[in-house]
């Protein structure tokens, strides 16, 4: 159990090694969620999670309400993909994602209605069940970044003696400030997520974990602790020291419980679920509501963006779209990003679509977009004293250099999350979490042969 | 592209750290500077001219090698520039000038170079090619110049503190106080105790380097010291401040590349300085022991990484259920 501070909020159990202190960029954390008036075109991909892609199941011509289904899948790890706005669909073809892979899209022409699909109805949810089978329907994914579905990660079964469910609600990134936002705007559906998912999913304890340049926050998700409902005092809140990558899934198992996920193992595996604070509120508002993952909240910032702001987008708004309701740009962007600085996607122009795991939409001018100058390695073993995984990332690129699959596996290269804590921290500039992945590309290439 | 011009596409992350090689450099530098400055003002003028070649031989030698062996140029990384201060401390203030350009040519081209470059070395450059000028040079290397004695018309030789320690020599050794403040024979940059701290506290403090090695180095030779001694203090002292120890530990153990990365491999490798500098200084024919200790831990960092290994995150420990299923076979 982890140890209990003042006022009943937990510290970590077990303190989080390495990691970097990056500097926050916290700028929108003031600014309301404002609504982007209805784009004239969504292109929504089938691809927006981990796992199988959705089919399309409506054709050019069709009609479509907001919160119809257009995509779906009968594979188990995947989730469904509904309209985000009301009009026609005036394509279904390919499209290059953000990340290069191409993926299947339903283009739909917006009438500017916004008018619900009228098969919208909030589920009967009484049990476990039927908790699941309305998570599946409702397309979540982990809106935290990574987009798994979050169905599969909550149908565990029922011998894994799983206990402790964790809501991250650090948001270690810099920049990125929607989690907070949530925080801030929703504390009402984040309170009835917690204590609908506690009873229907039986898990003995939960813990809120935020970290502590968030006072705002922390009050917030403190009542959330403290709330009637609560009887047997089984919700806590933990506050953990601001540092990068305090969020990590497998971070938040080991501060929260001083459980450590073996290599190549979920956190379900040491008994616990880990969920995005925003993915535990939009839970309670389609329990409530029955309207399905059709929009989420995006940070817009950066350098070169006009004026930074917090926005609520349909998925499947062009980016471009967005960041001309945030002012445009006021300088000449030279890098733009999908997700936060540490982990996110570099793209390569702004006619993309915003998918449902992307937080944030970062534009940056020249001055902080340029490449870091790349020098000999000192072996400094900065980067190994950054790795939350106690990796070596040194002697894994050179293993990866002499394309030694087996001096990989035993250096345990498949446990690296990419956080990019060790690349940060190198002085000379190294583009280790490339390398890092060329290293498990060698590894997957050996296991394939 | 935005508005018709190509955007940066690299992998994340997207933030770096503002530290580089030459700054970590600049950092050691500026450290060593209060050790340069009191060696001059112990042992004189001579010894900016003993630096002045070391450091522009050494980084003449990593130009000239970088540009034959047709690889791009380092000097900016200023590590030669380390190297040849670090090879200063390490001679006598009276070496032949051209000895001490010798050294850092063999420093930087032999030990450095050959083997790859900056971060390459198995050796520590400045110690190997102090090494190699005792053994090619063993009288100049040993002709220690008394402190002070620039001032008066005559030069005077005297012996090391650690060399009286050891001998039934009936010069005087200086008191405690002029052991702290460097006024005593010696390696021209090994002497003030007080600025090598000092300096080794910046590092710290710079988090340029761990505490790790010059701890666990300097408290082995402590310890090992004390029961040798027979708890005399006195005795204890001298060791500690004595000889290159304490220049050594700070600046040349901690060495990125010839040291370990890992914290409790570090430990280790200052624990095995420590014990070989004893054993060497206890029972060997030199005085001193510092330079060789560090030499031979060097060499066994490789194996001590290997063995020391860190377990990646969440690894179970495997080592008893194999050991059952050997027992089981």
């Amino acid at each position: 159990m982890a140890k209990t501070g003042f006022d009943g909020v937990l510290q970590a159990v077990r303190k989080v090694r390495g990691g970097v202190k990056v500097d926050h960029h916290k700028n929108t954390a003031e600014k309301e969620v404002e609504r982007l008036p209805v784009p004239s075109k969504v292109v929504i991909p089938m691809q927006q999670h981990i796992g199988a892609p959705c089919d399309p199941v409506v054709k050019v011509g069709d009609i479509v309400a907001v919160g119809q289904l257009i995509g779906d899948s009968d594979k188990y790890v995947s989730a469904p993909i509904h309209a985000s706005v009301s009009g026609k669909v005036t394509a279904v073809g390919d499209v290059k994602l953000p990340n290069g892979v191409m993926s299947k899209a339903v283009t739909i022409e917006s009438d500017g209605e916004m008018r619900l699909w009228e098969g919208i109805t909030p589920p009967e949810v009484k049990t476990r069940e039927d908790l699941i089978k309305a998570v599946r329907n409702s397309g979540l994914v982990g809106l935290g970044g990574a987009g798994f579905p979050t169905h599969v990660k909550l149908n565990f079964p029922a011998d894994k003696n799983i206990d402790t469910l964790v809501i991250n609600a650090a948001e270690c990134e810099p920049f990125i400030t929607v989690d907070y936002r949530e925080c801030m705007e929703n504390s009402w559906d984040i309170l009835s997520g917690v204590y609908l998912l506690k009873d229907l999913l039986g898990f003995k304890q939960v813990i809120i974990a935020v970290e502590d340049n968030k006072p705002d926050a922390f009050k917030v998700l403190k009542n959330i602790a403290d709330h009637s409902e609560d009887v047997h005092d089984e919700v806590k809140l933990m506050v953990l020291e601001s540092k990068y990558p305090q969020g990590a899934e497998k971070m938040m198992v080991q501060s929260a419980t001083g459980r450590k996920v073996p290599p190549g193992k979920l956190p379900a595996d040491v008994g616990c679920v880990v969920m995005n604070v925003a993915s535990v509120a939009f839970i309670a508002r389609y329990i409530k509501t029955g309207k399905p993952l059709v929009s989420r909240s995006l940070t817009v910032d950066g350098s070169a963006i006009a004026s930074p702001k917090n926005v609520r987008v349909p998925v499947g708004t062009n980016i471009g779209d967005i960041i001309e309701f945030c002012g445009g740009f006021k300088e000449e962007p030279c890098k733009i990003l999908t997700g936060g600085p540490m982990m996110g996607l570099a793209i390569v122009g702004t006619d993309l679509p915003v998918l449902k795991q992307n937080n944030a939409l970062l534009a940056f001018s020249k001055n902080d977009a340029v490449l870091k100058n790349e020098t000999d390695c000192i072996r400094c073993g900065r980067c190994a004293i950054a790795c939350p995984m106690s990796l070596m990332p040194t002697n894994i690129v050179r293993a990866a250099k002499a394309k030694d699959a087996a001096a990989l596996n035993q250096l345990g290269t498949m446990v690296c999350m990419e956080c990019g804590s060790c690349a940060f921290a190198c002085p000379a500039g190294k583009p280790l979490v490339q390398h890092m992945r060329l290293a498990k590309a060698i590894i997957r290439e050996e296991g394939n042969k | 592209m935005v508005n018709g011009k190509k955007l940066v596409v690299s992998a994340s992350p997207h933030l770096r750290t503002k530290d580089t090689t030459t700054k970590i450099m600049l950092d050691v530098i500026i450290a060593l500077l209060p050790a340069l400055g009191a060696s001059t003002a112990i042992f004189g003028p001579r010894v900016l001219a003993v630096t002045a070649t070391t450091v522009i031989s050494a980084v003449l030698s990593e130009y000239v090698a970088r540009k034959v062996m047709k690889r791009h140029n380092t000097i900016k990384d200023l590590s030669a520039v380390v190297t040849g201060l670090i090879l200063a401390f390490n001679l006598p203030v009276s070496i032949p000038l051209w000895m001490a350009a010798i050294g850092s040519f063999f420093a930087i081209v032999v030990v450095k170079q050959f083997f790859g470059g900056i971060g390459q070395n198995f050796a520590n450059p400045a110690i190997a090619a102090r090494i190699f000028l005792l053994i090619s040079f063993g009288q100049a290397m040993g002709n220690w110049t008394a402190p002070l004695a620039w001032k008066n018309a005559e030069a005077v030789s005297s012996a090391t503190p650690l060399a009286i320690l050891g001998s039934e020599s009936a010069e005087a050794m200086p008191s405690l106080f002029n052991m702290l403040i460097g006024v005593r024979g010696g390696s021209l940059g090994e002497t003030c105790s007080i600025a090598l701290v000092l300096g080794g506290i910046y590092l710290i403090a710079r988090k340029v380097i761990s505490p790790k090695i010059p701890v666990a180095y300097i408290g082995t030779v402590a310890v090992v010291m004390l029961i040798a001694g027979k708890f005399d203090l006195e005795f204890l002292a001298y060791q500690l401040m004595g000889g290159g120890l304490l220049l050594g530990a700070f600046f040349m153990a901690t060495d990125y590349s010839t040291s370990p990365i890992k914290s409790n491999a570090k430990i280790v490798f200052g624990i095995g300085c420590g014990l070989i500098t004893c054993v060497i200084r206890l029972f060997g024919s030199l005085p001193e022991g510092v330079s060789f200790a560090i030499l031979i831990m060097n060499l066994l960092v490789p194996h001590i990484e290997t063995i020391m290994a860190p377990k990646p995150f969440g690894t179970v420990k495997e080592k008893k259920s194999k050991a059952k299923e050997g027992e089981a076979k």
